[in-house]
Parts: structure tokens; C-alpha cells; sequence
């Protein structure tokens, strides 16, 4: 990047980017039932630190047409949980109405990937427990995108995006190929390549590899040729991210 | 139903003709109807190869062109039953190949044939294109030096996202390699690149590894394939690649530098 336009964009006081967020979605099947929070509650106690302000989006999908509740109460509630409703989505239209009257922002659904059914998991400290708690369901879904995965060669000229995730390749990667993720890149055989990780400008975002070979490596847009990787790291395991806003690299240590 | 084989390689000059011609030899050698198709359009080299060349009345193109039947451009070799040769014309171009034109011509050999063979131009453009499309099964050919074997990853990669295979969804064009001009005493000096450096890279199975020869330009040179050669390595190198292309078991050999024994085995062999 020039100099010119990083002092063009310094004197434009906002930049517009787009990013994407991993955000838990809570669905809420019975939102009435008396063992809502309290099952919740349980729940959120498990890890208070992964839930403690975590966004949330509240799925109404699975709510009845006729079903009447005070929503702001509810958002109330989850509140007090620590956990922050951001948004919604689907749902019967009065309920929709409610949620967005209360701030709530309707999400375009239909991409959840379901990791698990936590309620299905019970409690280890409670084995004599016989029959379970019935009623309310309560299902916390994560949002993200599944990792893009490539188990065949990639060849020279052939081009890997994992948009807004990460990469990963269990083979090699001939020179003259290029990945690139939004997310990290791990790549399990030679790494011949180039290698751009952070692509979208995470600067958090590193590669990993178990032979480096490289010919370009780069994170959120700080990069090295293959000339500036010393012979240290040559078909090593390394990984490559940024300290201090400059691209280190380190030999993974094994055992 | 006929097999359909692409001899191709990304870079020129590395064999791709010679290979095709003693290929397509040794499969009708063994009893296979098969015909090379010279998919290097304006720049006509196979029938030479094949000693064929005086023979051309019709070609290829014509026949896509719908300007002359099949069984008019078709040559039938001299030497071996069940060999046939298309020709290509000299003067057009890759344009001249239609993916139509290209499917209407395989579809109508593979009622009468066991193997075709399409013999690729070099580079990655319409003729290379058409040529791997309707390939069952890919030989790669390559040289043992930097610019040919990353030339041939990158025909790999076309194989794996551009061939009908791959863009119907079907199982993927299966990929071997063929090692051509293979110098065992430059590979050991380090002039040459190793077989496994090679496979390390490509990462597709050997099918089979020809020695530099003196017999291949000879045998170019008289329109004859060099697989008929039988005195020759290059000649066994591609007999044993065809017998291992038809499921073989054969070990590879002229991959290290032969001192003595080579004669005595050479002259045991032809006895």
C-alpha cells in the first residue's frame, strides 16, 4: 500500500468495512414455561465467562402462530442472564412486531450450523437424576461458517478463498497456488505456495504449516517473499502471524 | 465402451507426440483397437511420428466440419493391426476445435474402438482443453526439471476443474506420470531432478519412467514409433508403461545409472 493512501484514508474520519461475527443464537421454543431461566440460568452457569455479555440472537422459528407473550419482560430476563439480545429471527408477525418495538434487529435467518443440542447433555454431578426435567427445550446454536476444508493437492494456479473463515488443506500446495482466508490456514502437507491469511484484514489470523516452503506468506496484509524466510524455517513447522504489527514467525514445537 | 486418454503435459517439447505414438503402438501391439487423434492443430507433428504423413487426405477438422467422413480421415497403420490415426490439419487453428464437433467425433469412435488416445498441444488454451475434456484417464508427461514438472501440476489442476469429469460431478479423471528424458547419471550428478522429487511434487502414481535416448530422435526421425524399437531402452521403457497402463505389475528400471550389466541384460533380453 502506498503512502498516499494511507494518508487519504487517515483523513476520512470513518471507514465503512464489512465484517462478519460469531454470535450465539438462543431458540426458544416454550418462552412461557417456568423453567425457562431456570434451565437457562444452569446453562449459562456451566461458562460464565463464554456467555457473560455474549451477543445473542433469539430464534422464534419454532414458536406456535397463537402464542402470546410480553416480549420485553423476556428480553428482560435473558438481560439479567448477562446475555445481550441483539436480534432475532423468524417468528409469528406479532411477535416480530414486539421485537423489534423493544430494539431488537431481524436477522436474515437460515444459515445456523447446528454445533449441539446442548440440553441434551445432562449433568455429571447429578447421575442419580432419573427422569429429566421435561418442558422446556432450550437449544443454543453457534453462528459461523463451516471451515472451509481441501484434502486433495492444490495445484500451481489454482486459487483456495475461504471466505470469512478458515482454510484448511491436509495436502500440499504446489508453487504457484495461493490460499486465502479470511480466517486462519493451516496446511498439513508442503506448503509451496502462497499462503494469505487475514485476507480481509484480521490481523489475529495465522498460518500454520508442517513444511515450509513457501513462496509468499502474509498476514492481514503484512507479507514476506520466500528470500526473507531465513533457512531456519525452511520445511519446518512453523506458524506465521503478526506480533506487534510485524509477521514473526516460530518452529511449532511438537512434544 | 472405449477408454478415452489424454497424453498432456502443459510444456511443449517434453514428449507428449512421442509418448502418444508409442503409447497408442503398444496398446494395438497387445490387442486393442486403438486410434491417436493429433490434437495440435497448425502444427501437425504426429502423423510424422507415425510415419503417416504421406498418406494425409482428410483430418480432424475436417471431419468436425462435417467436410469428410470418419472412416476417410481415419489411417490405418501399415505395421500393426487394430492402429489408427487422425490426423489434424496444418492450417487452422486451435479455433477450428469445437467442444460439439470434438464430442461428435470420440462418440463415434468409441463404438469401434477399444482405446482413443488424444494427443494434447502444449500450453492451457482451446486445444490443450479440448483435448483432456472427454479424457477417462490423464498421462502426464514430464520432463525432470523445475519448469516442466510445475507445468504439469498446473495441467493437474485444469484436469481436476475443467475436464467433463469435473464439471459434471463424476468420479475424477484418473492421473499418472510419465517421465520422460530421464538422464540417471545427470540425476545423479544433481543436474536432474530425482523421481521422488518429482512424485514428492505431482503427487499422482508412476506409471512409468522413459531414459533419454538417442533411439527416440532416430526413431522420430523415420516415422517410426519408438516402442517398435525393442533393442532400445526408451523402446522397453514404454512397453513396460503400457503393460503397467493395462494393470501390470512390472518393476520400474533405467531410473539409476546401469554400469555393465545393462549390456549383458539388453542382450539377453532381445535373444
Amino acid at each position: 500500500m502506498s503512502s498516499a493512501s494511507q494518508v487519504a484514508e487517515r483523513d476520512v474520519p470513518f471507514q465503512l468495512r464489512g465484517n462478519s461475527f460469531t454470535m450465539m443464537v438462543l431458540k426458544v421454543f416454550a418462552p412461557t414455561s417456568p423453567n425457562f431461566f431456570t434451565q437457562l440460568n444452569v446453562k449459562v452457569r456451566q461458562a460464565p465467562n463464554f456467555f457473560h455479555n455474549a451477543p445473542v440472537v433469539l430464534d422464534f422459528d419454532d414458536l406456535p402462530e397463537s402464542i402470546v407473550f410480553d416480549l420485553g419482560a423476556f428480553v428482560a430476563q435473558v438481560q439479567a442472564l448477562h446475555l445481550l439480545p441483539v436480534g432475532f429471527q423468524g417468528g409469528p408477525q406479532p411477535v416480530r412486531e414486539a421485537a423489534m418495538a423493544v430494539g431488537l434487529t431481524p436477522m436474515p435467518s437460515g444459515r445456523a450450523a447446528k454445533l449441539e443440542e446442548v440440553v441434551k447433555a445432562p449433568d455429571p454431578r447429578q447421575p442419580d437424576q432419573q427422569t429429566p426435567i421435561p418442558a422446556p427445550q432450550v437449544l443454543i446454536e453457534v453462528v459461523h461458517r463451516p471451515t472451509v476444508v481441501v484434502t486433495e493437492p492444490v495445484r500451481s494456479g489454482m486459487r483456495v478463498y475461504a471466505e470469512k473463515t478458515d482454510l484448511i488443506v491436509t495436502s500440499s500446495v504446489s508453487p504457484g497456488a495461493e490460499l486465502l482466508a479470511d480466517g486462519n490456514i493451516h496446511v498439513y502437507g508442503a506448503l509451496r505456495g502462497r499462503a494469505l491469511a487475514g485476507f480481509s484484514g484480521d490481523a489475529n489470523a495465522r498460518i500454520f504449516c508442517h513444511s515450509l516452503e513457501a513462496e509468499v506468506l502474509s498476514v492481514a496484509g503484512n507479507y514476506r517473499v520466500s528470500e526473507d524466510i531465513g533457512s531456519d524455517f525452511y520445511k519446518k513447522a512453523v506458524q506465521v502471524f503478526l506480533r506487534d504489527g510485524v509477521l514473526s514467525m516460530d518452529l511449532l514445537k511438537t512434544a | 465402451m472405449s477408454k478415452i486418454i489424454v497424453m498432456t503435459s502443459g510444456k511443449g517439447g517434453v514428449g507428449k507426440t512421442t509418448s502418444s505414438a508409442a503409447f497408442a503402438t503398444g496398446l494395438a501391439l497387445r490387442g486393442f483397437k486403438t486410434v491417436v487423434i493429433d490434437f495440435d492443430v497448425g502444427l501437425r507433428n504426429l502423423d510424422l511420428v507415425m510415419g503417416c504423413e504421406r498418406r494425409v487426405v482428410f483430418d480432424f477438422i475436417n471431419v468436425i466440419n462435417g467436410e469428410a467422413k470418419l472412416n476417410q480421415a481415419l489411417i490405418k497403420d501399415k505395421r500393426i493391426e487394430n492402429l489408427y490415426i487422425l490426423p489434424t490439419s496444418q492450417t487452422r487453428d486451435k479455433d477450428a476445435l469445437t467442444r460439439e464437433g470434438v464430442e461428435k467425433v470420440l462418440n463415434e469412435l468409441s463404438k469401434d474402438f477399444d482405446y482413443i488416445l488424444c494427443d494434447s498441444p502444449a500450453g492451457i488454451e482451446r486445444g490443450a482443453l479440448m483435448s483432456l475434456y472427454f479424457a477417462d484417464h490423464a498421462i502426464i508427461v514430464t520432463n525432470p526439471e523445475v519448469s516442466s514438472v510445475r507445468d504439469s501440476d498446473r495441467i493437474l489442476g485444469v484436469l481436476n476443474s475443467r475436464s467433463r469429469r469435473a464439471e459434471q460431478g463424476l468420479e475424477p479423471v484418473t492421473q499418472q506420470l510419465l517421465l520422460t528424458r530421464y538422464d540417471p547419471e545427470r540425476v545423479e550428478k544433481g543436474e536432474m531432478l530425482k523421481v521422488d522429487d518429482v512424485l514428492e511434487i505431482l503427487a499422482i502414481p508412476l506409471l512409468g519412467v522413459i531414459p533419454e535416448s538417442q533411439a527416440v530422435l532416430r526413431a522420430s526421425n523415420v516415422g517410426m514409433p519408438v516402442i517398435l524399437d525393442e533393442v532400445s531402452n526408451a523402446g522397453l521403457a514404454y512397453s513396460d508403461a503400457v503393460g503397467r497402463f493395462l494393470g501390470e505389475d512390472i518393476e520400474h528400471r533405467f531410473v539409476t545409472p546401469q554400469k555393465k550389466g545393462l549390456f549383458s541384460r539388453l542382450l539377453r533380453r532381445s535373444a
